[in-house]
């Protein structure tokens, strides 16, 4: 099950892994995303702080932590082909794994019909 | 305050355009995505809606003169139907703006501003009257205007032109009609591909998009400022308010071949014989970028000292590399220069490169 933030990442956790990347909506709002700037592995964040950054044409996003923890694998693929955000945000497009330092923080985040309802208000 | 609209608003609505604001103007910023609409203007062709562009009129006797002291190319050494690109500068030889100057005759010239500076560069022209015998209005509201880009942009819009587009070189117009509709049509563009732009009563502007669109059978994208941008961006043509504004002169800016020095004289004229004789201190230079994207604002380093700074930069859709745009110290400003750029806090490679990054099927003189 995926859990989103308001600042339109979302999470899926399994154990105490968590995947994370860039929501849907989000890809749809950024346009052609043409360069990840990826975390580098080892790098620990606290919930809601910036694990790095997604570049479309237009511009530069940052993309923030769901989860506290460490960068235990980033999404090498994107190196190449960032346009996988465009395709397939929420599935291949999947941008770093976290080890969850407290997986109970998931629990806090929207669920699909919180998210999607927000995004709704906001448009 | 309220946004202006062009009168093509409604239709970039119905297409599904996401819009932005833009220098006051609520304008289409992508129809699908940035990078389809940019190729398909590199091999196909694509149309623009160019209507938040001023348009100031000059008339009367002193037309030719106060124009030549008005911007530094010049206009008195064109002929009737020819156009010139050109900055237009402050006394100190910082950039008002850059436009193009129509040359309908000796009593009437049309300059083309950007949308963002109209009002600007309205008041600022009126104050530039002095003993000049002419009329100054700005008819931006008059026009519409639409730009049709690319390699295959004549044959396309030869089905509906009753105008010889053969005849039209590049920089120069004609008056007559496409798709029934009086235009004054000229072979210029923003895109680095063969082209032509179009100006005409706006009643007419919902029908001419359709039209367009409709005889491109399929090979014509309505395309919007973010492909405009990134199009413009790999010709290396100037955009006010990034890569040249009232710090820039045309000089620094690499734009002294729309310097007429043998002009008696023009405004900033004095300023750029300096600098012309002194040579510059800081070069608009092409930068290539190992990693990551370097925008407008970002800081370049020659080891640890500040050197420049970004003006424009993306990914370039038609080469697939990270480029840039920016101001460099001359004398770190060589072609294959060593620098770095600032991205989010780590010191990126950028190598110096030539420009322009890519030339299309845009015509020469």
């Amino acid at each position: 099950m995926k859990k989103y933030l308001k600042t339109h990442e979302w999470a899926e956790l399994k154990g105490k892994i968590a995947t994370i990347g860039i929501s849907n909506h989000a890809q749809n709002q950024l346009g052609d995303v043409v360069y990840v700037n990826l975390p580098d592995v080892g790098k620990t964040v606290k919930a809601g702080e910036m694990l790095c950054s997604v570049e479309s044409v237009k511009s530069a996003s940052d993309v923030y932590a769901p989860l506290s923890g460490k960068v235990v694998e980033v999404n090498k693929a994107l190196e190449t082909t960032p346009e996988l955000i465009n395709k397939s945000a929420e599935g291949d497009g999947w941008i770093a794994k976290i080890e969850a330092s407290n997986p109970k923080e998931f629990d806090a985040l929207l669920d699909k019909t919180a998210y999607d309802k927000f995004v709704d208000e906001t448009r | 305050m309220e946004l202006k609209k062009t009168p093509l608003w409604s239709e970039h609505k119905r297409l599904g355009a996401k819009l932005v604001e833009f220098g006051g103007w609520e304008m289409p910023l992508q129809y699908t995505s940035i990078i389809e609409e940019h190729r398909s203007v590199r091999e196909k062709a694509g149309i623009f809606d160019v209507s938040h562009m001023g348009e100031i009129l000059i008339e009367d006797v002193d037309s030719v003169p106060f124009v030549d002291n008005l911007i530094t190319n010049s206009i008195s050494k064109l002929k009737n139907g020819e156009i010139c690109y050109s900055p237009m500068c402050y006394e100190n030889a910082t950039i008002v703006d850059d436009l193009l100057a129509y040359k309908f005759s000796d009593t009437k010239v049309l300059l083309v501003v950007n949308a963002s500076n109209t009002d600007k560069d309205y008041e600022w022209i009126k104050s530039q009257k002095r003993h000049y015998r002419v009329k100054i209005e700005n008819v931006s509201n008059n026009y519409a205007q639409i730009a049709f880009q690319g390699p295959t942009a004549e044959k396309i819009l030869k089905k509906v032109s009753g105008v010889d587009l053969s005849k039209i070189s590049f920089y120069t117009f004609t008056t007559g009609q496409i798709n029934g509709i009086n235009c004054i049509v000229s072979r210029t563009g923003y895109t680095g591909e063969d082209g032509f732009e179009l100006y005409f009563d706006p009643i007419a502007a919902i029908a001419m998009w359709r039209k367009l669109i409709e005889i491109g059978n399929n090979d014509v994208k309505p395309c919007g400022l973010g492909a405009r941008d990134t199009l413009r961006f790999e010709a290396c043509y100037m955009l006010y308010g990034n890569d040249i504004d009232d710090t820039t002169t045309p000089l620094e800016a690499g734009l002294g071949w729309a310097v007429d020095f043998t002009k008696s004289s023009f405004n900033g004229k004095e300023v750029l014989e300096r600098q012309k004789e002194k040579g510059v201190t800081k070069r608009l230079r092409g930068l290539e970028i190992d990693g990551g994207i370097a925008r407008h604002g970002y800081e370049i380093f020659s080891e640890d000292q500040k050197v420049g700074h970004i003006t424009s930069g993306t990914k370039s859709p038609t080469l697939n590399r990270s480029l840039a745009l920016g101001y460099v110290d001359v004398d770190h400003s060589k072609t294959g220069n060593n620098l770095s750029v600032d991205i989010h806090g780590k010191k990126i490679k950028a190598t110096v490169i030539k420009t322009p990054f890519y030339r299309g099927s845009v015509k020469s003189k």
